[in-house]
């Protein structure tokens, strides 16, 4: 009798491999951040720039040395908050009508509507922002008020495009409220509405906070609808009717023509996308955050 | 690699005795057994000597840690993450969780069959003959197949279906199928944990038969919360309850016949007349 | 009436709460505002219904309609006896061909491909090209084509005297058959479609092994305490909420620059030699892979996780090892669920445009790939550029190549379904 463990060297071999396939993505992570990193520092090494310019100023002409981040910024703002606008009270309505009010049938439809409209290319997007939102803007606003590119409907169209998401979340988050708390409530003879605005909405609130978020950080890191409707050329400018690059915007404009390595627009890329990745990271966070936060509540 | 209902010998060895006394006879032993499941205890000082070739059986109220302790038999709770055991499992006078066994080759020699009957979504051919063909058997398959499923008295109502999914057989044919999976890979002992708890009487009475019937050729250790059973099929019977603390320990671990006529444990008497649990 | 009573009695005891008329109004209003924000909320559904509508109208739109088209020479003038060219034999396309073009063309064709071994097509195209050399006056989109016909040859007349007007779908089989071209008319997709084929190919062949693996590791070997394994979790989930396009930049840094070496084929002396760099196809199939390893990641863990802990224990009480388990077991029954997952990750880089377009897809190439060292370019790279010019007849183009590239989604996701549904059929009989 011998119960004794043999060697196994395949399952070991095996073992080791399947760690190194969870390990890449810890690489990626390292990769990402030692890469836009590096070329940032060599970007903040050179003469012309330094962190004070570039969160000081408000001016990013590189062809003159000018590196202040603040016209991208603005307006990757703006088309997140127009996006925010429009996604954020429609996603949420969606959510609530699917969770609160839609009988099982009507849901079941419904639902692969707002799949198909989160599994849409945003290069598709981009066109419908150019070909669609901007005409129908000017039509309504005039010609001479709303310009060719602008921000206000490449804005709207990533609120279009981040419904599904909000939705999604926020409608998840409102389903996972107990059904016993809907029943309290409606013993205390409250409508439907109140139930679900009153009750389950206030219970959800951390989940669909993280929602919100969550789509905020997705709005920020959009590009091709940006890249094909905001514009193409750094504009400091808070109206939303006039052309405006974004900083996903710019990055794609200035890797989509030829561009030489080591020249400081290349590093000026990495630096915004250093930026970017920060931004939507601790979004992210947040939003994890957020959402264990209230998981331990219910628990 | 001999099959092992070519091994009548064994039969002869327990015949004669019926006390759980003697050396050598003894398939498993376990000595001062905790259980931890993180830091609660599920479990505390276990001593139990499981005769070769008999059917044992694990009774107690809900929650008393059987589960737990036919796990450890087979180091099943090693899949569990936070479980921890203390004290020494002897098989064959090895310690099972000595630090060089191989818990592989341990499920190997000591089969399981669970609550709810679990074949692999396969034909009921390739749920018998898988289990073998990992261990690395070499011989005839289907002579294998089929003695493993007439062991398991499941053969007559299969034979004509063996390329079939087996998740289209019965409940009851469904256990079977997997007591003929681990009859298969010629364990020494089986486990059982409430094999027949969902399944309906009739299909409960033949596991019980088959049980008597293969008992001639495997120990059996077999948990059940139902008395009546537990009296019809086992050998020994060993009574387990819980203190104040919800941690399970053995009371009484007998013949059969003397836990159910005159238990030497008032707790064992009271849980078998129905007073408690 | 016991009820209002007891109301009454209520409000004696002390309360404050409205009973009887007064009540009845309050829920009245109550009721009244229910209703309203039910409407609010349905509409809001309706909204992004019709978002979903207007989007894909506007491409229909965009991809059928009247072009007025101007030609350098009219067909007509060149029928031969009355015959029209497009039913003209070989023998005279030629001759107009001749006729028409100058001799050092005409050898540079023959040189090319001799003109005995021309398809009639093929000439008939040339004529066209060098011959009749329609040019795009103006285009509208299909409803207008359809519902006010008459403005719009009223306005062609107008404003493009002397145009032809006629219907075009820009959606044909030669759209899809053809390379790239500067001219619209006879542009098409297939150096894209072939580019998105291969890209994907090898985004996949990265990313479904690695992804399944770092999947079995996290649902089956990993113990959740220990903090590197949280550590590859937590990294997996943030890793999903990158940008792509941050993608793109870490596909650039990496792949293309510094692993130029390999990407550009130079190491096995494969490879476009002129323009040996490293914006090929492997590296934009690396870059989706790396995008889309979460994703693959995470749903493959969903899967995973999903298979019963009996079959996991069924395999164990046999005394197979952790593998045999897992190889035999758990994976056949998690695979729909894997399979379904990738295939809607695939169809996400399959849409991507902005990591490709850092990496460096080409602008323009009318070779098809031949290879993971080519230059590319991509369905979505291709959409881009069209809809980036500012005339119409590339919009029209870019709707065109839209739709081609929501068919290709489209069939992909029904893949999965019907290998979904397979798979559980398979489950029940097999
Ligand atoms: N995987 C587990 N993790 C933590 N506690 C467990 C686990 N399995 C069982 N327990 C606990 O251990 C005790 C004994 O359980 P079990 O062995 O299943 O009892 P029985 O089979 O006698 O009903 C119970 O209190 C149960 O809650
Ligand atoms: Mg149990």
């Amino acid at each position: 009798m011998d119960l004794r463990r043999k060697p196994r060297v395949g399952e070991s071999i095996i073992q080791g491999f399947l760690f190194l396939c969870g390990a890449i993505s810890v690489l990626t992570t390292l990769g990402i951040v030692y890469i836009l990193g590096r070329e940032s520092v060599l970007f903040f090494a050179s003469e012309e720039v330094n962190l004070l310019k570039f969160f000081g100023g408000t001016e990013w002409q590189p062809a003159i040395g000018r590196f202040g981040i603040w016209p991208l910024v603005t307006a990757t703002l703006m088309a997140s908050l127009i996006a925010m606008t429009v996604a954020l009270p429609i996603g949420l309505c969606v959510a609530i009508y699917l969770s609160e009010y839609a009988p099982d049938r009507t849901r079941s439809i419904l639902k692969p509507v707002l799949e198909i409209l989160a599994g849409i290319p945003t290069v598709v997007y981009g066109y419908f922002a150019l070909t669609f939102m901007t005409p129908l803007l000017r039509g309504i606003l005039g010609r001479d008020v709303v310009e060719i590119y602008n921000t206000a409907s490449a804005g709207i169209v990533i609120g279009i495009l981040v419904i599904p998401l909000v939705s999604s979340m926020s409608e998840d988050a409102l389903r996972a409220v107990p059904g016993t708390l809907r029943q309290a409530s409606y013993g205390l003879g409250a409508t439907r509405l109140e139930t679900a605005v009153r009750i389950v909405l206030p219970a959800a609130l951390s989940g669909v906070a993280a929602a919100f978020i969550v789509a905020i950080s997705r709005a920020i890191g959009e590009t091709m609808i940006v890249a094909i409707a905001a514009g193409a050329g750094p504009n400091f400018t808070f109206s939303p009717f006039r052309a405006a690059e974004t900083m996903t915007g710019h990055i794609v404009r200035i890797s989509g023509g030829d561009l030489s390595y080591d020249s400081i627009d290349y590093n000026s890329i990495f630096a915004i996308g250093l930026l970017l990745f920060l931004l939507t990271l601790s979004l992210n966070v947040l939003s994890q955050w957020i959402v264990r936060r209230f998981r331990e509540e219910y628990e | 690699m001999t099959v092992a209902i070519d091994r009548p010998s064994r039969v002869q060895v327990e015949n004669g005795s019926s006390s759980p006394n003697g050396s050598g006879r003894y398939a498993i032993e376990a000595e001062k057994m905790h259980v931890y499941y993180g830091e609660f205890c599920a479990v505390r000082d276990v001593d139990m000597k499981v005769p070769t070739n008999k059917i044992t059986a694990i009774i107690g109220p809900s929650g008393c840690g059987k589960s737990t302790v036919l796990r450890c038999f087979n180091r099943m709770n090693d899949l569990i993450s936070s479980a921890r055991i203390e004290g020494v499992v002897l098989f064959q006078g090895q310690n099972i969780y000595d630090e060089d066994v191989d818990p592989v080759e341990v499920r190997r020699r000591i089969g399981m069959v669970f609550q709810k009957p679990n074949p692999f979504p396969k034909t009921i051919y390739e749920n018998v003959a898988w289990g073998t063909r990992i261990n690395g058997f070499r011989g005839d398959m289907d002579e294998m197949v089929e003695r493993a499923l007439r062991s398991a008295a499941l053969w007559e109502e299969v034979k004509d279906k063996l390329q079939q999914n087996a998740l289209g057989l019965s409940g009851g044919q469904q256990q079977r199928l997997c007591i003929a999976r681990a009859i298969a890979v010629e364990p020494e002992i089986i486990l059982m944990d409430e094999p027949a708890s969902a399944l309906d009487p009739i299909a409960t009475l033949r596991i019980e038969d088959l049980m008597k019937e293969i008992s001639e050729k495997y120990t059996i250790i077999v948990v059940t919360h139902n008395m009546q059973q537990a009296a019809r099929i086992s050998d020994y019977t060993a009574f387990f309850s819980v203190d104040d603390r919800r941690t399970g320990n053995l009371i009484e671990f007998d013949d059969t016949e003397k836990i159910f006529t005159n238990p030497s444990q008032k707790r064992t008497e009271d849980y078998i007349t129905g007073r408690f649990g | 009436m016991a009820l209002n009573q007891q109301e009454t009695a209520g409000q004696d005891a002390g309360g404050m709460m409205p009973s009887g008329p007064a009540y009845h109004e309050r829920v009245v209003a109550r009721q009244r505002r229910g209703r309203a924000w039910a409407v609010i909320f349905q509409a809001a559904m309706l909204a992004g219904i019709i978002a979903l509508c207007a989007l894909l109208l506007n491409i229909l739109n965009q991809s059928f309609g009247y072009i007025a088209i101007v030609n350098n020479i009219d067909p007509a003038e060149l029928a031969v006896d009355g015959v029209p060219l497009d039913r003209l034999p070989k023998d005279n396309l030629v001759e107009i061909l001749e006729a028409n073009v100058s001799a050092g063309l005409m050898r540079r064709y023959e040189h090319d491909m001799p003109f005995a071994e021309r398809s009639r097509e093929n000439v008939h195209e040339l004529i066209l090209e060098r011959v009749v050399e329609p040019q795009v006056q103006a285009t509208w989109g299909l409803f207008d084509s359809l519902f006010v016909r008459g403005s719009v040859f009223a306005e062609a007349e107008e404003r493009y005297p002397g145009s032809d007007v006629y219907f075009r779908s820009w959606l044909t089989t030669s759209f899809i058959s053809k390379s790239q071209s500067s001219e619209p008319l006879r542009a098409g997709v297939r150096t894209a479609i072939f580019g998105s084929l291969w890209v994907v190919a090898i985004t996949v062949l990265f990313s479904f092994p690695i992804g399944v693996g770092a999947a079995i590791y996290l649902e089956e070997y990993a113990h959740k305490e220990r903090v590197l394994n949280r550590l590859i979790q937590t990294n997996i989930n943030n890793l999903a909420g990158v940008p792509s396009i941050i993608y793109g930049m870490l596909g650039l840094a990496i792949f293309v620059r510094i692993l130029e070496v390999f990407t550009s084929g130079a190491f096995l002396g494969v490879g476009d030699q002129s323009t040996a760099n490293g914006r090929t196809i492997i590296s934009a199939g690396l870059t989706l892979g790396l995008l889309i390893l979460p994703l693959i990641i995470i749903n493959g863990q969903e899967a995973i996780r999903a298979v019963p802990s009996s079959l996991r224990q069924a395999g164990f009480g046999l005394g197979a090892t952790h593998w045999q388990v897992i190889w035999h077991h758990v994976l056949p029954s998690a695979m729909p669920g894997i399979l379904t997952g990738t295939i809607l990750a695939v169809s996400r880089a399959i849409g991507e445009t902005a990591p490709l377009v850092v990496v460096g897809a080409s602008t323009f190439i009318a070779l098809d790939p031949s290879g993971p060292f080519s230059k590319f370019t991509v369905l979505p790279i291709q959409i881009y550029q069209w809809t980036s010019r500012p005339q119409d007849e590339f919009r029209n183009l870019a709707a065109a190549a839209i739709l081609v590239l929501l068919i290709l989604l489209l069939s992909l996701n029904a893949s999965a379904v019907l290998l979904r549904n397979h798979f559980d059929r398979g489950q029940a009989s097999a």
